[in-house]
């Protein structure tokens, strides 16, 4: 889901750059310097869970979890994912720095929509509505994510239609793992430490 | 984890200054992102592969970075041809490939590669907490480059844990299918994750209490400038300013 550099137009790059700048500050505001290693290595578990890739039919797909880092960290779901971004950015060249603010909200943002919707029913206690919150959280942050790509590409021209529909369609059966997956994970964190989803953000 | 593969070596950029690295590049980077046509992308593509030839790494590490970048630019060589109007090339069918659609998907692929080039070659060399403690000095808040700093450190760490996770999943002799139970094996390991990385988290901080931690690092080890990075910011604004205007008159 990342768009690469060079192919966004200005006024898309500037509008991702300004939304996604928002959403870090707030973030930070809300880490106070005791969360910092929290959050600095929850990201690290979850850029370490984005390597593993998950057979789907005959191909596989990497996982991106955003919806249940979102669920997790709220608010500072804008920082994490932007550090890294960043480190993908600069390792990998994948991203990059110029579509630095469009990825990280293409991302972070779906993250947040979860966490809105799904945070409150994931701590409930009845397990089933927590499977069920698990699996909206997983589905909502690759859709969304899917859209949000989409609407970038649009945003920068009516040739980008068809790419932008492709994205959406490819991501279709992602969302649904995405959606089995932290469905089961956020039960198991539930058994095995359920403080991790009851701190209050 | 080998992450940091290019920042070996002793070339001029190896020894550039990270401040001056950041402040050159984010500007350079942005002109050619803000390009249109052709003539400013060739040019900048040069600029940078003059770069990186000065930088010493090899072509083949290179070229096998710039594939995995180039793979969404594939998709857009098979998209954009056939949406723009304007005089045919070949036709499929229903669908019209024009010169106008070549034109511009040509123009991304190379703006692409100049960016991605100029970014290996610049801050590719350096390694990344140089990086991170260059951003303290460049008024980056320090809670994010805190974050970035803590989320590097642990990333070798968290995937420790996640092969000595996957090791037990193989003596037991599991076998990843299109099925619930592989999905529901994968989500009870990415639990198994967070929670060790949660629990890590909390003894890193009872750590950094201990050593009297009081929401600021200090930094020992300072960058001073030479003229050799002064000299490079100047010549990399001339280079900026120069393909900018270049772009806007071409």
């Amino acid at each position: 889901m990342h768009i690469s550099e060079g192919v966004l137009s200005a006024p898309v790059l500037v509008t991702g750059a300004v939304l996604s700048a928002a959403g870090v500050f707030i973030g930070l505001k809300k880490m106070d310097y005791e969360k910092i290693p929290e959050v600095a290595v929850l990201t690290s578990a979850f850029f370490v869970a984005s390597l593993i890739h998950v057979p789907i039919g005959p191909s596989s797909t990497h996982l991106v979890l955003n919806g249940l880092l979102g669920i997790l960290l709220g608010w500072m779901v804008f920082p994490s994912i932007i550090v890294a971004l960043s480190l993908q950015a600069l390792l990998f060249q994948f991203g990059g720095f110029t579509s630095l603010g469009v990825n990280t909200f293409i991302m972070a943002a779906p993250a947040l929509i979860a966490y809105y919707i799904f945070a409150f029913p994931v701590r409930k206690t009845n397990h089933f509505l927590c499977a069920l919150a698990g699996f909206g959280a997983g589905v909502t942050g690759i859709g969304f994510g899917a859209l949000f790509a989409a609407a970038a590409l649009i945003g920068t021209g009516e040739a980008f239609l068809n790419i932008a529909k492709v994205i959406v369609v490819v991501h279709l059966p992602v969302m649904l793992i995405e959606g089995i997956i932290t469905s089961f994970c956020v039960i198991f964190l539930k058994k095995v430490k359920p403080e991790i989803l009851e701190v209050n953000r | 984890m080998h992450l940091e593969e290019f920042a070996e070596g002793n070339s001029f950029f190896h020894r550039l200054d990270p401040r001056v690295k950041f402040i050159t590049i984010i500007p350079y980077i942005f002109v050619i992102a803000f390009m249109k046509g052709l003539n400013g992308p060739v040019l900048s593509l040069i600029i940078s592969l003059v770069m990186i030839a000065f930088t010493g790494i090899s072509i083949k590490k290179l070229l096998s970075r710039l594939v995995v970048v180039n793979a969404f630019v594939l998709l857009l060589w098979i998209f954009l041809p056939f949406s723009y109007s304007g005089t045919e090339v070949f036709q499929i069918g229903h669908l019209k490939a024009t010169r106008e659609g070549f034109l511009q998907v040509l123009s991304i692929t190379l703006k692409t590669n100049a960016i991605v080039i100029a970014t290996i070659a610049i801050l590719g060399t350096s390694e990344v907490f140089s990086l991170a403690h260059a951003l303290v000095h460049l008024k980056v808040p320090d809670k994010l480059v805190y974050l970035f700093f803590f989320f590097y450190r642990y990333i070798s760490v968290l995937h420790e844990e996640y092969i000595r996770l996957k090791r037990t999943m193989t003596i037991r002799a599991f076998k990843a299918r299109t099925s619930i139970h592989t999905y529901k094996t994968y989500a009870y390991l990415i639990g198994m994750l967070i929670v060790r990385s949660y629990d890590r988290s909390q003894r890193i901080y009872k750590a950094m209490l201990c050593r009297g931690f009081k929401g600021k690092f200090p930094i020992i080890s300072h960058f001073h400038l030479t003229i050799a990075d002064l000299c490079f910011g100047f010549l990399m604004t001339l280079i900026t300013v120069l393909i900018a205007i270049i772009s806007k008159n071409g």
